[in-house]
């Protein structure tokens, strides 16, 4: 690890103007990722702002019915919040369904979104990889393909993204509010992340300087009828191979509105927007959601070891809509 | 003093410890190395085994993941630091009652996970295994496995262990 400078943030403009002035400069959360990488050589900068001290650390109603979650909202507190567990019960198990205890207790909600790949080959820096030095190749693409990307990689890059907490923000469609030099951005949980395509190194829509200081949710009465799955190789305290976050609005037997997104499988929380589309205003059985998930995942493109996702997200989907639709759906 | 050092104080099991610290330190580090104090064992050093694992302003944290200059002014419990007046604390004596250990190393670490997850638990705060996260869960065992699930124990001491903090949480509910 190289020396390093710490500054604490006193507000959030003067912390932009730092980091975006030095681009060897971070902004510092729970620290549960980025220090990890500075031990790991992945990341080296030379001025860490510390943004944990700002006020951005409440969970607050909007007058529309919502949630504003500040970026520095630890995670075990967004978990255990009444309102996010009552309205958004897919928010609250996601974020349940990660790391640990003590993790979760460090890290950040703006820290959760911008953690990066637990790729192997990404965190070993003996082999290429294209997401931390871009044009050096890819040791995934031919190596162990386990926990790789089934859907939207690249021939530069195959990893997918970590987090649980994004893919059920992508679910309900939150927004995700943004501090940049200039003034302020918003982002849709669904367009944070992006496709590696040819530039693999860049997880994020966001530039240098960016801060993320909150995440809204919007108003979604039949979020809580909402449910996160998680598929990994032990009980717990492991990433997934496959999640799915689900809200599930149904009467009469038919489906008047529906969210679903996956995890584990692409660069990016996956919006199952194609399954939504075949479900909306279908009937509310087993043989529609097999269905969806199957228009889902038709464009799927496994690679030598992790076929078994597609399988895993389609029953996973199914179940997971079905125990929302209640156990004597059709 | 450089740009890359810092001066910060921790109040750690009740004494205030002042010192220079390259912000390169972890608080781990800081803790064994520099103040002595360890308690806290180094596993894994990438917060994935809770071997580290202290009470930091009251919450339980992996000390691996954390830089010493970021905790300035906070206040650090160990394992040690949970004992009172020469008396063990019941989750040491119930860790010795069930034979929740075997060669030791991870206990503190697990002495403290426990005691972190005790007080979230008495918050009626819900894990991954909760049917209904709306719901304050009782602490069965399947409750305490998946809250334990950040400390790892190679011994494999991990029954005993459920049974010692089982132990404690059924005398920290309150009587029906």
């Amino acid at each position: 690890m190289i020396p390093f400078d710490y500054r604490r943030a006193d507000d959030v403009d003067s912390a932009v103007a730092t980091v975006t002035g030095n681009p060897r400069a971070a902004f510092l959360g729970g620290g549960t990722n980025l220090v990890d990488h500075m031990k790991l050589g992945i990341a080296e900068p030379e001025l860490l702002v510390d943004v944990t001290g700002l006020p951005l650390d409440r969970v607050e109603e909007l007058p529309d019915g919502g949630l504003r979650i500040g970026t520095n909202v630890r995670n075990s507190d967004l978990a255990a919040h009444p309102l996010v567990r009552e309205r958004y019960p897919v928010l609250a198990q996601a974020v349940l369904a990660g790391a640990s205890g003590q993790l979760r207790n460090l890290a950040t909600t703006g820290g959760n979104l911008l953690q990066r790949t637990r790729c192997v080959y990404f965190q070993d820096v003996t082999t290429p990889c294209n997401k931390r030095t871009p044009g050096e190749g890819c040791a995934a693409l031919h190596g162990y393909t386990r926990y790789h990307a089934v859907l939207g990689a690249s021939p530069h890059c195959v990893a997918v993204h970590p987090s649980d907490l994004a893919v059920a923000l992508t679910a309900l469609d939150a927004v995700v509010r943004v501090r940049r030099a200039d003034g302020e951005r918003t982002v849709r949980a669904s367009a944070l992340h992006r496709l590696p395509g040819a530039h693999a190194e860049r997880d994020t829509v966001l530039e240098h300087g960016e801060l993320i200081t909150a995440v809204d949710l919007p108003p979604l009465r039949f979020a809580a009828n909402s449910r996160y799955r998680k598929a990994r190789d032990r009980a717990s305290y492991a990433f997934a191979l496959v999640s799915v976050a689900a809200a599930l609005d149904v009467a009469d037997g038919r489906v008047r509105d529906v969210r679903l997104a996956l995890g584990g499988v692409a660069h990016k929380p996956w919006h199952a927007t194609l399954a939504e589309h075949a479900m909306r205003g279908g009937p509310a059985t087993v043989d529609a959601f097999q269905a969806a998930a199957d228009a889902e995942l038709a464009e799927a493109e496994p690679l030598p070891d992790n076929g078994f996702k597609l399988k895993l997200a389609r029953n996973m989907i199914v179940s997971a809509l079905r125990g929302l639709a209640g156990e004597d759906a059709p | 003093m450089a740009d890359t050092e810092s001066e910060i104080t921790l109040l750690v099991d009740g004494v205030r410890r002042s010192l220079a610290v390259d912000n390169r330190v972890t608080l781990l580090d800081a803790l064994r190395d520099r103040l002595g104090v360890t308690s806290p064992k180094k596993g894994c050093d990438h917060g994935q085994c809770g071997a580290c694992t202290v009470l930091l302003d009251g919450r339980r944290v992996t000390t691996c993941l954390t830089f010493a200059v970021a905790c300035d002014g906070a206040e650090v419990t160990t394992s040690a630091g949970l004992a009172t007046d020469g008396r063990l604390h019941p989750l040491h004596q119930a860790f010795l009652d069930h034979d929740g250990f075997q060669c030791g190393y991870c206990t503190p670490g697990q002495i403290c996970s426990a005691a972190g997850l005790l007080d979230e638990a008495g918050a009626g705060w819900p894990s991954a295994v909760t049917a209904d996260v709306r719901t304050a869960p009782a602490l069965d065992e399947e409750e305490i496995r998946e809250r334990m699930s950040g400390n790892l124990c190679r011994c494999g001491a991990y029954v005993n262990i459920v049974a010692a903090i089982s132990e404690v949480a059924a005398k920290a509910e309150p009587a029906p």
